[in-house]
């Protein structure tokens, strides 16, 4: 991509994001919302659609949804209600899906993000509203046929739209991060892209640099992580500009992406887009949101990311840096606060929990919450530090041994004999074999150089396997070479 | 649909009968959209009603706010649910092949 092309083009990104929420049933019947379960075992005449069944709203489906709606700071409709989308396809046996048309639960609310440049971003969000999700296809290419699970169908989905405000794919993957971030928070849904329970369309356009209208968009579908929408947006603007920059025009279309082909595909023009004929869902009644309802939830949201951010700047002193890291994960942000109540140094926390401790984690390919290592213990490892008592070495083995073992650091390091000898007669007889053992390098000492010194400490750590004090080594090595020199 | 009830066209009737996946013959559609002119130009009488006093409403019961209690109750059997295919294969309804 030319640089001038860059300049001259500005892209606009709005982004639709489908939640699952993870509520015990379905949206409108008492079957069990759960993933991974054999084919069709999850249904009921509700949800198959079958004449004569009536849909009831699951009442946790809608606090779930003001929840997500308060969370971002939306507008909530006094008065909601659900409308029919009509179109055929398999996987959908009523032949309509249950959404909401003009009085979703929510509209006009914002999300902060941080952009890669560390600034804030205000984004705008249109509306999030309340529907079922379809059910599953899977395509056999042998049998030249579908197959269709239909323990899917009915799932309660929040879809979040944003406004157009985004401007680079890069932005859109940050804003999709904060989103799921905020999401997580609230414990509405698993936010797993991999099992599908987070999904995401894009719509992009592009537009010259400065005007005030907007260029055709194109719909961008069948990306499966945020990775992918992100790669899709980058080559969909890619396309984009180099179409318009040679005289082309922009066919308003929905595209797929393909991850194998890394391009984006006409999936169908406007002029075969669906005609969903909305109409109100008489299946379901009117909803009145009312303050008594709205306050009982506002109670049940959590303090979020963005104030927990800000609270762990201003009260502990953290960096935005180091308070971005822990405030990513709940159950970091959680450990990283239960240690400073036992620990005062939080700089010292921060660097054990966004240093050793994620790249255990992470090495063990494990999420946060799944690991097991207490407050207490950490606390316990950086005290030991502090004491001399553990080399920076032995600190992290210690800590390895709490997660693989689950005992607590104290046995750890009793066990595992990690303390350093600060026995002062066991570091004089080291010391004195490598006197005897290295006497150019006590010349070397003597003559001072100091660096001779170190390579002495670390043959004292190597004979002692890693649990010789260091400081004190040297201590021992510098009086007995001094005492010799003036004997 | 934003057009006018007396200007139901063959056309229409042929797309909504599309989107419907119903096949119509010739004779349906002349007979179809007769059928719905009448209908709609029923409603646009309809429309020429004053009911700016009338409080618009999308259900026709005064009722509102029922709710379902989010407690699972048992789902039907697999087998059951394979009774209502037309092609059940592996626990699956198994339908002609569609790619979006």
């Amino acid at each position: 991509m030319s640089q001038t092309l860059q300049q001259k083009y500005e892209t606009v990104i709005g982004l639709e994001v489908h939640l699952q929420l993870s509520t015990r049933t379905k949206i409108f019947c008492g079957c069990a919302n759960v993933f991974g379960r054999d084919p069709n075992t999850q249904t009921c005449p509700v949800c198959l659609g079958l004449p004569g069944t009536l849909p009831v709203l699951n009442k946790m489906a809608l606090e779930y949804a003001l929840k997500i709606a308060m969370a971002l700071d939306c507008r909530i409709n006094p008065v909601i209600k659900f409308d029919r989308k009509n179109y055929y396809y398999p996987d959908l046996p009523k032949g309509y899906q249950i959404s909401q048309y003009d009085k979703p639960v929510a509209y006009d609310g914002h999300l902060w993000m941080t952009t890669a440049d560390g600034q804030a971003r205000k984004i705008n969000i249109k509306r999030a509203h309340l529907e079922e999700d379809a059910g599953k296809l899977i395509h056999d290419d042998r049998s030249n046929s579908s197959l269709v699970d239909y323990n899917r169908t009915g799932t309660p989905l929040m879809e979040i739209v944003s406004e157009p405000d985004l401007r680079s794919p890069q932005e859109a993957y940050d804003y999709l991060q904060a989103l799921k971030l905020t999401l997580e928070y609230l414990h509405v849904s698993d936010c797993d892209m991999e099992k599908g329970s987070l999904r995401c369309d894009a719509n992009v356009s592009i537009r010259e640099a400065g005007a005030k209208t907007f260029g055709t968009k194109t719909e961008l579908k069948n990306m499966n992580s945020f990775k992918a929408v992100r790669a899709a947006l980058e080559f969909e603007e890619k396309r984009q500009r180099e179409v318009v920059s040679s005289g082309g025009r922009i066919i308003q279309e929905t595209r797929l992406w393909s991850e194998e082909k890394w391009t984006t595909i006409t999936m169908r023009s406007k002029e075969e887009a669906h005609d969903y004929r909305y109409f109100p869902e008489p299946d379901l009644v009117p909803f009145e949101i009312d303050e008594a309802l709205i306050e009982e939830v506002r109670r049940s949201i959590p303090e979020l990311p963005r104030q927990k951010f800000e609270r762990f700047v201003g009260e502990y002193g953290l960096s935005e840096y180091d308070a971005r890291i822990i405030v990513a994960d709940q159950h970091i942000a959680h450990f990283f606060e239960a240690c400073a109540k036992l620990y005062a140094d939080t700089k010292k926390i921060c660097n054990w929990l966004n240093g050793p401790l994620l790249q255990e984690i992470n090495g063990r390919k494990l999420a946060p919450r799944d690991v097991k290592i207490k407050p207490e213990d950490l606390v316990a490892i950086i005290r030991k530090v502090d004491e001399n008592v553990l080399s920076n070495l032995s600190a992290k083995e210690a800590l390895k041994q709490v997660l693989d073992t689950g005992k607590d650091a104290a046995a750890v390091i009793r066990d595992a004999g990690l303390a350093q000898v600060s026995d002062s007669s066991a570091l004089e007889g080291i010391v004195d074999e490598l006197i005897r053992e290295h006497q150019s390098v006590v010349a070397q000492i003597r003559e001072g150089k100091p660096s001779a010194v170190g390579f002495l400490i670390g043959q004292a750590m190597r004979k002692s396997q890693g649990k010789a004090n260091p400081r004190m080594i040297g201590e021992i090595i510098r009086r007995k070479l001094s005492n010799k020199s003036e004997a | 649909m934003t057009k006018n009830a007396q200007n139901i066209t063959k056309e229409d009737v042929q797309y909504i009968a599309s989107l419907s996946r119903i096949h119509l013959q010739g004779e349906e559609v002349e007979r179809l959209t007769k059928d719905l002119e009448n209908i709609l130009g029923y409603v646009h009488k309809l429309e020429k009603l004053d009911v700016r006093a009338v409080e618009p409403t999308s259900h026709v019961l005064p009722l509102a706010n029922v709710y379902r209690e989010d407690e699972v109750k048992p789902s039907l059997p697999q087998a059951e649910v394979m009774k209502t295919a037309a092609a059940p294969h592996n626990g699956f309804f198994k339908v002609p092949k569609v790619i979006q």
